[in-house]
């Protein structure tokens, strides 16, 4: 399932920088503004200069060239570029052709990078969708007027309710663990109490999913840096080693999804720890791209942290809230956290800063191996990382 | 709905699928592809089959009945039009699309209900829809 040539890029590169800035709302700024900050506190964190930079991995959600704007903005010349775009997964994604590319030596310091203006952009959002529709086309799902990504998200909820009995309480529990790890966050942008009738009563978007049940939109940027392990030694914060990374997808649209409630999380999940030589029990802490609460539940369930159909009764009576069996999205996720249009990079991110015992009044204690996923489009691309300590390599 | 087996494939394209489709459905005729290298029934229309890499499909009339696979209740404003439908349809065929199922409450769909496909026409343009069958026992 996965090659030995993969096997052998174990530990072999590692995450030696971590930079955000401008969560919730950020007025006055723009993406590149944000972005070019995030990166700056990544660079610097590696104990590097922006001029140490010569790999670039970025996406953005409006612009089809963004890496060329950032190069010119961070006056960078990279020997390596990738713009691949998939949506929210696309910077867990990153991870794997940035470690061939630093294994082969085409380059020595990787910036993956994000920022967005989603909550403060002064943008007209219905003229954007309104062109998108144009540009992007999905035209055996529009004339049916899905509100989208909720109405994708929902109907997959529907379909998991209807197999295995999933509640809306279950689902709420998600939102609240959220919650009750972003009270623990100074960073987060919802910190208020919730209760799982507080989502319950919430405003009802798409059924079964209320208002609650569906990320945040704020403002944020999120950056690291990559390099190979002999170097990443060498720098001033302790490296986060990549054990096993893999990326799957096999459709864009919610209504080509072989099955609704297997997401490719199960593809990639597996091959990220077959790479790793690891299992889900040997994780301590678990980041899942929560853009509405069932993708918790599904994501628990085919990375193999519960069967098929027993996520919901995984996640209930705090399962996943802090002092629960499993602790999951300790930065408050895109539920309470933040979620700038796309999230995988805050996911991977709060993962590294597990392993560094940075996480404050949140750190969870003995993180040796931590586990970041990213989700993109409607439950379309899937991305997984597992990250480990010096302990693990 | 026709019976007949529509638009030949075995020679090159004059137009796109995506519009013979179309073409078809502005008719009043709903069709799916029928794969001549392995048999199986794809939906949406497109020129290679994702079940066996063969090159060749022809567009077919489904039987049209099918059950409720997923749904949602999309939230509206009533002075916007109010609630509405949103469903996947799998059809008897096997194949999977999204439409939604009209002539009843939209909190009335349940996952599992059979329904039957229907060419409704909007702005002149044919649109795939269902009714449920038997009032969706």
């Amino acid at each position: 399932m996965v090659s030995d040539g993969l096997k052998a890029l174990r530990g072999q590169t590692a995450i030696t920088g971590v930079g955000l800035f401008g969560n919730g709302e950020s007025p006055g700024f723009t993406d590149m503004e944000l972005l070019a900050e995030a990166a700056k506190r990544a660079v610097a964190d590696a104990g590097l200069s922006m001029q140490d930079i010569d790999g670039l991995c970025t996406a953005s959600v409006l612009s089809t060239m963004w890496p060329l704007p950032v190069i010119e903005y961070l006056g960078l010349n990279p020997s390596f570029i990738d713009g691949t775009m998939l949506g929210g997964s696309s910077f867990i994604a990153h991870l794997m052709p940035a470690m061939l590319a630093l294994q082969a030596g085409q380059c020595n310091a990787v910036l993956v990078c994000y920022g967005s203006t989603q909550r403060s952009g002064t943008m007209n959002r219905a003229a954007v969708a309104a062109a998108r529709r144009q540009m992007d086309p999905q035209p055996y799902e529009m004339p049916y007027d899905p509100v989208f990504p909720v109405a994708a998200y929902a109907l997959a909820a529907s379909r998991h309710m209807a197999l295995y009995g999933t509640t809306r309480e279950q689902l709420a529990e998600v939102a609240v663990a959220a919650r009750g790890w972003a009270q623990r966050n100074p960073d987060a942008y919802m910190r208020d109490p919730l209760s799982i009738g507080d989502v319950l009563r919430a405003r009802m978007i798409s059924d079964p999913l209320t208002v609650r049940d569906c990320c945040l939109v704020t403002d944020g940027a999120g950056a690291f840096v990559l390099q190979r392990a002999d170097q990443a030694k060498a720098g001033p914060r302790p490296p986060a080693y990549v054990l096993g990374t893999a990326t799957a997808c096999t459709n864009r649209q919610i209504s080509s999804m072989p099955d609704l409630c297997v997401t490719a999380a199960k593809q990639s999940g597996d091959r990220a720890f077959a790479m790793a030589g690891l299992a889900p029990k040997d994780v301590q802490v678990v980041e899942l791209y929560d853009a509405f609460t069932i993708n918790t539940i599904l994501f628990l369930e085919d990375l193999g942290f519960c069967a098929k159909g027993e996520g919901g009764a995984f996640v209930q009576g705090g399962g996943i809230a802090p002092g629960g069996r499993l602790p999951v999205n300790t930065n408050g996720g895109g539920l309470s956290c933040t979620h700038p249009g796309m999230y995988g990079i805050f996911a991977l991110i709060e993962a590294v800063q597990q392993l560094r015992g940075e996480g404050g009044e949140r750190q969870l204690p003995d993180v040796q191996v931590a586990l970041a996923h990213g989700n993109g489009g409607t439950l379309s691309s899937q991305a997984t990382a597992i990250l480990g300590n010096a302990s693990t390599v | 709905m026709s019976t007949t087996t529509t638009a030949a494939t075995t020679t090159a394209p004059t137009t796109g699928l995506q519009s013979r489709h179309q073409a078809l459905l502005d008719q009043g005729q709903f069709t799916i592809q029928h794969c001549l290298g392995c048999n199986k029934f794809v939906y949406f229309p497109r020129s290679v089959c994702p079940h066996c890499g063969h090159g060749e499909l022809a567009l077919v009339p489904p039987k049209g009945a099918g059950q409720v696979f997923a749904v949602t209740t999309i939230r509206r404003k009533p002075d916007a039009g109010g609630n509405y439908n949103l469903s996947l349809i799998e059809l008897d065929e096997g194949v999977r699309l999204m439409s939604r199922v009209e002539g009843v409450a939209p909190e009335q769909v349940k996952v599992g209900q059979r329904v039957q496909a229907r060419v409704a026409q909007s702005d002149g343009r044919g649109l795939v829809v269902f009714d449920l069958v038997n009032g969706g026992a």
